[in-house]
């Protein structure tokens, strides 16, 4: 009798247990369902379908005998090692400005996070027509003021147009990272600073042995993360020229699409995938970074 | 003295910080209170600022911009069901994931971070194809299911982090009651969830708002296509109406500036918080 009633809670917790097991695996496959027929129909099947579009050595070749596609790897280049250093350098130094606690820095920093929350098209349009060499804003104030008769050529002009891109890139990205970097260098102990402080050490020696060693995990990890956004940065580039003057400014992220503009899709596809080893091993060294992260 | 010193200092950052910041949207602006000689001749202030150009635009009385309105209404419809499928799909799928640890879960959550990471401009004619095939082209479904692919990783990685902070006696407590995984879902999961659902479903709404590329992409109907795109449409004349041009894109800014603003806190930092901690 006791030994009944002793031992019926536990099997009846044990079938629970199991039945709640089976309740689980069910429902947990088929509410990660939506996510992998999403996955399946938007990324797998497109990816497969664009490499098996891609199989296809002759455009590689043509690719390689474009003198289009080789100026557009230089200039991808180039543009990720300018705009990233370029935007993470200024973010840091900002961001050193923008953890002061005064009312007004913080008025300071709301306008500064515009260019982060508007939608790109007005703005980039906006710098379009101003940067516009002959009517735009600039040149005309340049005239008024200093008596330039014919301004810079920020749009006609190869190098100055591609710069410009560069610029406008950082406008767009700057307020994002800066931010990042804030909240950063509001994880570091005020105590450090005035420990240091009472020791005598100067500005610099306190950035170069507080500030950067706690934030310098944080800084790589978005240095890489930014490399990889800033490769597929569309918007900067197509939007302020086109990839022009003649077509000499493109990067990776528009040349694919002006080759499909021009109706030659293989090219197109080929010019992604030859930048799949770059992109790739970032992907993946991220994956690890942020995964083992957030445990 | 030395405080007078550092707010100097502050200041003379403060200055050019904000004009940089600040000049392409004051033009902006600018253009768009200007009427065309006053834009033509490149002022600084327009000698008779006027809001001719957004009547024009309420009116839709310019070629450019016959379908105004209508693109405007894309854009909201676009980007609410946008907003609304990605909290669904990332929902379900951190539930899944993070309280009941379905097998597989790990690798699903990699592999849509990798997706996540990937440049969206390099799926973008991968995804072109596959909608031709799917018979999709030229059709709001095709962007909306696009923007659900390309928010839902970043939503069920937030979701996700969220959910692990929830206690798990929660979860027991509810499963000794008897509770079926669904009825958890239900009455404790989603109740705790609200906030992060929010910032999250406003991620994708806006990410859908803004976008350009994919839209000018799987669309090219005029009726079709959001607001994006028909202003992108200024892009293919060399002596288009900027100011009017302006005056559109200034009433295209302001819902996702206001939202932005509204929900600031909580927008930034998803993804890095584990490295901050770290």
């Amino acid at each position: 009798m006791t030994a009944t009633t002793m031992s019926a809670p536990a099997t009846i917790s044990a079938e629970m247990t199991s039945g709640h097991t089976r309740d689980r695996a069910l429902w947990g496959a088929l509410m990660l369902m939506p996510y992998i027929l999403v996955f399946a129909v938007m990324v797998v099947y497109p990816v497969g379908y664009g490499l098996w579009l891609g199989l296809n050595w002759q455009s590689y070749r043509a690719l390689f005998a474009d003198p289009i596609f080789v100026r557009t790897v230089v200039n991808t280049i180039i543009f990720l090692f300018v705009a990233v250093n370029l935007k993470f350098l200024l973010a840091l130094w900002l961001s050193g400005f923008f953890v002061q606690q005064r009312a007004w820095v913080r008025i300071v920093l709301v306008l500064f996070i515009l260019p982060w929350a508007v939608p790109s098209i007005p703005t980039i349009l906006s710098f379009r027509v101003m940067l516009n060499p002959e009517n735009g804003m600039l040149n005309q104030q340049l005239f008024h003021w200093f008596g330039i008769v014919e301004g810079p050529g920020w749009l006609t002009d190869p190098t100055l147009a591609f710069a410009s891109s560069i610029m406008v890139h950082i406008w767009k990205s700057l307020p994002f990272w800066t931010l990042i970097l804030v909240t950063g260098r509001l994880a570091i102990s005020q105590d450090l600073y005035e420990a240091a402080s009472v020791d005598g050490a100067n500005g610099w020696q306190q950035f170069r042995f507080i500030t950067w060693p706690s934030l310098a995990t944080l800084y790589v990890t978005s240095t890489m993360l930014s490399m990889i956004w800033t490769l597929g940065d569309f918007n900067s580039v197509y939007l302020l020229t086109g990839g022009g003057p003649g077509d000499l400014n493109h990067v990776l992220a528009t040349l694919g699409i002006r080759y499909m503009r021009n109706n030659n899709l293989d090219l197109g596809i080929a010019s992604i995938i030859v930048a799949m080893p770059l992109i790739l091993p970032m992907v993946f060294v991220m994956v690890k970074r942020l995964s083992k992260g957030a445990e | 003295m030395k405080k007078v010193l550092d707010e100097g200092k502050l200041i003379l950052i403060a200055i050019p910080v904000l004009l940089w910041t600040l000049l392409p949207i004051y033009h902006l602006f600018v253009l768009s209170i200007s009427n065309q000689e006053s834009m033509l001749a490149g002022k600084l202030w327009p000698d008779q600022p006027t809001l001719q150009n957004f009547q024009i635009v309420f009116k839709q009385q310019h070629y450019y911009l016959t379908n105004f309105w209508l693109q405007m209404f894309n854009s909201f419809f676009i980007a609410v069901a946008t907003g609304l499928l990605t909290l669904f799909v990332a929902t379900c799928a951190a539930f899944a994931i993070a309280r009941l640890r379905v097998r597989g879960g790990r690798t699903i959550m990699n592999l849509a971070l990798a997706t996540y990471l990937i440049p969206a401009a390099f799926l973008a004619i991968p995804m072109y194809k596959a909608m031709g095939s799917y018979g999709l082209l030229n059709t709001q479904t095709a962007l909306i299911l696009a923007m659900v692919a390309l928010a839902s990783p970043y939503a069920i990685w937030v979701l996700k982090q969220a959910s692990d902070k929830l206690p798990k006696e929660l979860d027991e407590a509810a499963i000794m009651d008897g509770a079926t995984s669904l009825q958890l879902f239900r009455m404790v999961y989603l109740p705790l969830m609200k906030p992060s659902m929010v910032v999250i479903g406003i991620y994708a709404l806006l990410l859908a708002w803004n976008e350009y590329l994919y839209a000018f992409l799987l669309l090219s109907s005029e009726k079709a296509v959001p607001l994006a795109v028909g202003l992108g449409l200024f892009l293919s004349a060399d002596d288009a109406p900027w100011n009017l041009l302006m005056a559109a894109g200034l009433l295209y800014a302001i819902p996702p500036a206001v939202i932005y603003y509204g929900f600031r806190k909580n927008m930034v930092g998803g993804l890095t918080s584990g490295a901050v901690k770290s």
